[in-house]
C-alpha cells in the first residue's frame, strides 16, 4: 500500500475532559488512486487531513507515505488548503516557485517548473498577478500549482472547492479530472460535498462523526467522468447512498446534543 | 412565572410594533463610504485653513494683547529672524539628531525584539510582563533618573527616547505578528520551509506594513520626547528655543517653534505614508 493510516487514534484534552475525534481509522490508498474522505462536521475530517500532512501527531497510530512512517509536514506530500494561502506579497509565478526555493532549486529551473505548472493549471497568462487580483477559483488553482512543482507523491485537499460558487466549482472538478487523468498523481481530498465526492473520486470513505470513524468504504465506478453523468442513475445510487449514511449520523449527532 | 405555554401571539400584530425606517440618501454624512473628491478636497482646505483665517482676524480685528496672541505677520517676522541667524536651523538640526539617533536605535532593537515575541510565545511569556509594566512608566518621570545617571549631556536625551519608544514599539510590533494567518505558515512548512524560513521568509515580508505603521505612530511620541528632554536642560534644540522664549515672553518665538515642531512631525508622518506605499502595494489596498 501506497498511503497507509494504521489505528490512528486522536485525543483532544479539553476542560471538560477527553475528546476522542478520530477513532481507529484504517485507510489503505494504491498509488493513483483519487480518494475522498466525506463527512458532516464533527467528523473529524480536517483533523484527519492534518496526521497525513503530519501538521499534528496522532495520539495512537501512525500513517505512512510510500512505507515511510510521517513524522511531520513536508513537501513530498503536497497540501492545497481551505482558505486560499497564497503569500498576498508574492505575484503568482512567485507563489508557485516558493516550495522549490525553499528546497534548494536554482533560480532557472525552477522558474522553467513553476511555468509548466502554471500551464498546467491554464494561468501562465497571470503569472505576474497579484493573489489579490485573482478570482476565488484561480487562486486555488495556484495553490495546485504551487502544491504540484514539487512533485509531491500525494496531493491532499483540505474542502478546497467549498467556498466557490456553484459554476467555479464544476470547471475546478472537471480540471480536478483532467489533471489526475493527466499525471497519474494520488489525490486524497476531504469534503462535505456528496456529489463532489462521487463524481471525483474512485473510492469514497465515509465517516461517521463523534467520534470520526470510517463508517463504510464505497468504490465508484462511473460509466464515464464529465458533467452529464450527474443524470445518470448510476450517480444517484451512489449519491443517495452516502447521502443516507450521512443523514444518519447527523441525526446522531443532534440526538447526541440534546 | 406559570404561564409557560401560552399560544404565541399572531406574528401579524409584531408588524404594528415595528418602526419603518429609511436611509436617506447623503453625501457629507457618508459612512464608511468615499465622498467626491471635490468636497474631500475642500474639506482638507478648510482643515488648516480656518484654523489660520481665525487666527488672523482675532489678532486684527481683536483687542487681544499681542503678548498672548502674536499675529501670524509678527510669526512670520520672528521666523525670518530666528531663520536669519541660523539659530532656528541650528535648534531643528539639534532636535533632529537627538531624535534621529534615538528612535533609529530604538526601533534595531524593538524591530527584531517585537518580532520574536510575536513569533515565539516562549519569548512573549519571557518579555510581555515586563514590557507591559515598563510602557505604563511615562518616559518623562525617567528624567531625575537619567540625569542622574547620566549626566546633562546628549545621552540622558537619547536614552529618554529610546525607552518612551522602545517598550511601545516592541509591543505593537508584536501584536502584528500575531496577526499573521497561521495557514501561511503551515503552508510553508508543507512546501518544505524550516521555522527559520517561516520566519524570515513569511512572517517578515507579511508584517513589514504593520511594522511600518507601528514605527510611523511611535515617531510621534519620540518627536514629543524630544522636545520635553529639551526643556530641562539643552544648550540647543526647539524645545530649548521654546522655554527661552517663554521665559522672555517672546511669544511670537514660541509660536514658530510650535509650528516648525508640528510641520516636521507631519513631514514625517507623510514619509512614512508614502514609505508603506511603495514598499507594500499588495498591503496599500487594505489600508
Amino acid at each position: 500500500m501506497f498511503l497507509q493510516i494504521n489505528k490512528l487514534n486522536k485525543h483532544f484534552d479539553t476542560k471538560k475532559g477527553t475528546l476522542v475525534v478520530l477513532k481507529d481509522i484504517d485507510m489503505a490508498i494504491q498509488q493513483g488512486e483519487f480518494i475522498c474522505a466525506v463527512g458532516a462536521s464533527g467528523s473529524g475530517k480536517s483533523t484527519l487531513l492534518r496526521q497525513i500532512a503530519g501538521l499534528d501527531a496522532p495520539t495512537t497510530g501512525e500513517v505512512t507515505v510510500d512505507g515511510k512512517r510521517i513524522t511531520g509536514p513536508g513537501p513530498d506530500r503536497g497540501m492545497v488548503f481551505q482558505h486560499y494561502t497564497l503569500f498576498p506579497w508574492m505575484n503568482v509565478q512567485e507563489n508557485t516557485e516558493f516550495g522549490l526555493k525553499l528546497q534548494g532549486v536554482p533560480k532557472t529551473e525552477r522558474r522553467e517548473q513553476a511555468s509548466y505548472f502554471l500551464d498546467v493549471v491554464g494561468l501562465t497568462q497571470f503569472a505576474q498577478s497579484l493573489p489579490q487580483e485573482l478570482s476565488g477559483g484561480m487562486k486555488q488553482r495556484v495553490a495546485i500549482a504551487r502544491a504540484l512543482a514539487s512533485e509531491p507523491k500525494v496531493l491532499l485537499m483540505d474542502e478546497p472547492f467549498g467556498a466557490l460558487d456553484i459554476h467555479t466549482k464544476e470547471s475546478m472538478h472537471q480540471f480536478m479530472i483532467d489533471l489526475w487523468q493527466r499525471t497519474n498523481i494520488t489525490i486524497f481530498m476531504i469534503t462535505h460535498d456528496v456529489e463532489e465526492a462521487v463524481f471525483l473520486s474512485n473510492r469514497i470513505y465515509a465517516l461517521g462523526a463523534r467520534p470520526g470513524t470510517v463508517r463504510k468504504e464505497i468504490h465508484v465506478n462511473l460509466p464515464e467522468r464529465s458533467h452529464s453523468v450527474k443524470r445518470h442513475s448510476t450517480f444517484h445510487d451512489y449519491r443517495d447512498e452516502l447521502m443516507d449514511l450521512l443523514r444518519a449520523h447527523g441525526q446522531e449527532a443532534v440526538a447526541a446534543v440534546a | 412565572m406559570t404561564q409557560t405555554s401560552e399560544p404565541r401571539s399572531n406574528p401579524r400584530s409584531i408588524q404594528a410594533l415595528i418602526k419603518p425606517k429609511t436611509i436617506r440618501p447623503t453625501v457629507f454624512w457618508r459612512l464608511a463610504e468615499d465622498i467626491p473628491k471635490p468636497l474631500y478636497t475642500a474639506l482638507t482646505v478648510t482643515s488648516i485653513g480656518l484654523p489660520l483665517l481665525l487666527w488672523w482676524a482675532i489678532t486684527t480685528f481683536g483687542t487681544i494683547d499681542p503678548k498672548f496672541l502674536p499675529s501670524p505677520a509678527k510669526v512670520m517676522e520672528a521666523f525670518g529672524r530666528l531663520w536669519s541667524t541660523r539659530e532656528l536651523l541650528k535648534d531643528t538640526v539639534a532636535s533632529l539628531w537627538r531624535v534621529g539617533v534615538g528612535f533609529l536605535l530604538a526601533s534595531l532593537c524593538s524591530i527584531p525584539v517585537g518580532v520574536l515575541m510575536g513569533s515565539f510565545p516562549s519569548i512573549r511569556a519571557l518579555l510581555e510582563p515586563l514590557f507591559g509594566l515598563m510602557r505604563y512608566m511615562p518616559a518623562p518621570a525617567f528624567i531625575p533618573l537619567l540625569i542622574l545617571y547620566l549626566g546633562i549631556g546628549e545621552e540622558p536625551k537619547i536614552t529618554l527616547i529610546f525607552i518612551g519608544v522602545f517598550f511601545f514599539n516592541s509591543l505593537m510590533v508584536m501584536d502584528t505578528v500575531k496577526f499573521v494567518p497561521k495557514d501561511l505558515i503551515e503552508a510553508t512548512y508543507m512546501l518544505g520551509g524550516n521555522r527559520w524560513e517561516a520566519l524570515t521568509q513569511v512572517i517578515l515580508p507579511h508584517v513589514l506594513p504593520g511594522i511600518i505603521d507601528a514605527c510611523r505612530i511611535n515617531l510621534a511620541a519620540a518627536w514629543q520626547l524630544v522636545i520635553v528632554s529639551e526643556l530641562i536642560a539643552a544648550n540647543e534644540g526647539l524645545g530649548r528655543r521654546i522655554s527661552v522664549a517663554g521665559r522672555f515672553l517672546r511669544t511670537d518665538e514660541i509660536f514658530v517653534g510650535l509650528i516648525v515642531i508640528g510641520v516636521i512631525g507631519l513631514s514625517f508622518d507623510l514619509l512614512f505614508q508614502y514609505l508603506l506605499r511603495v514598499s507594500c502595494k499588495w498591503a496599500s489596498q487594505k489600508r
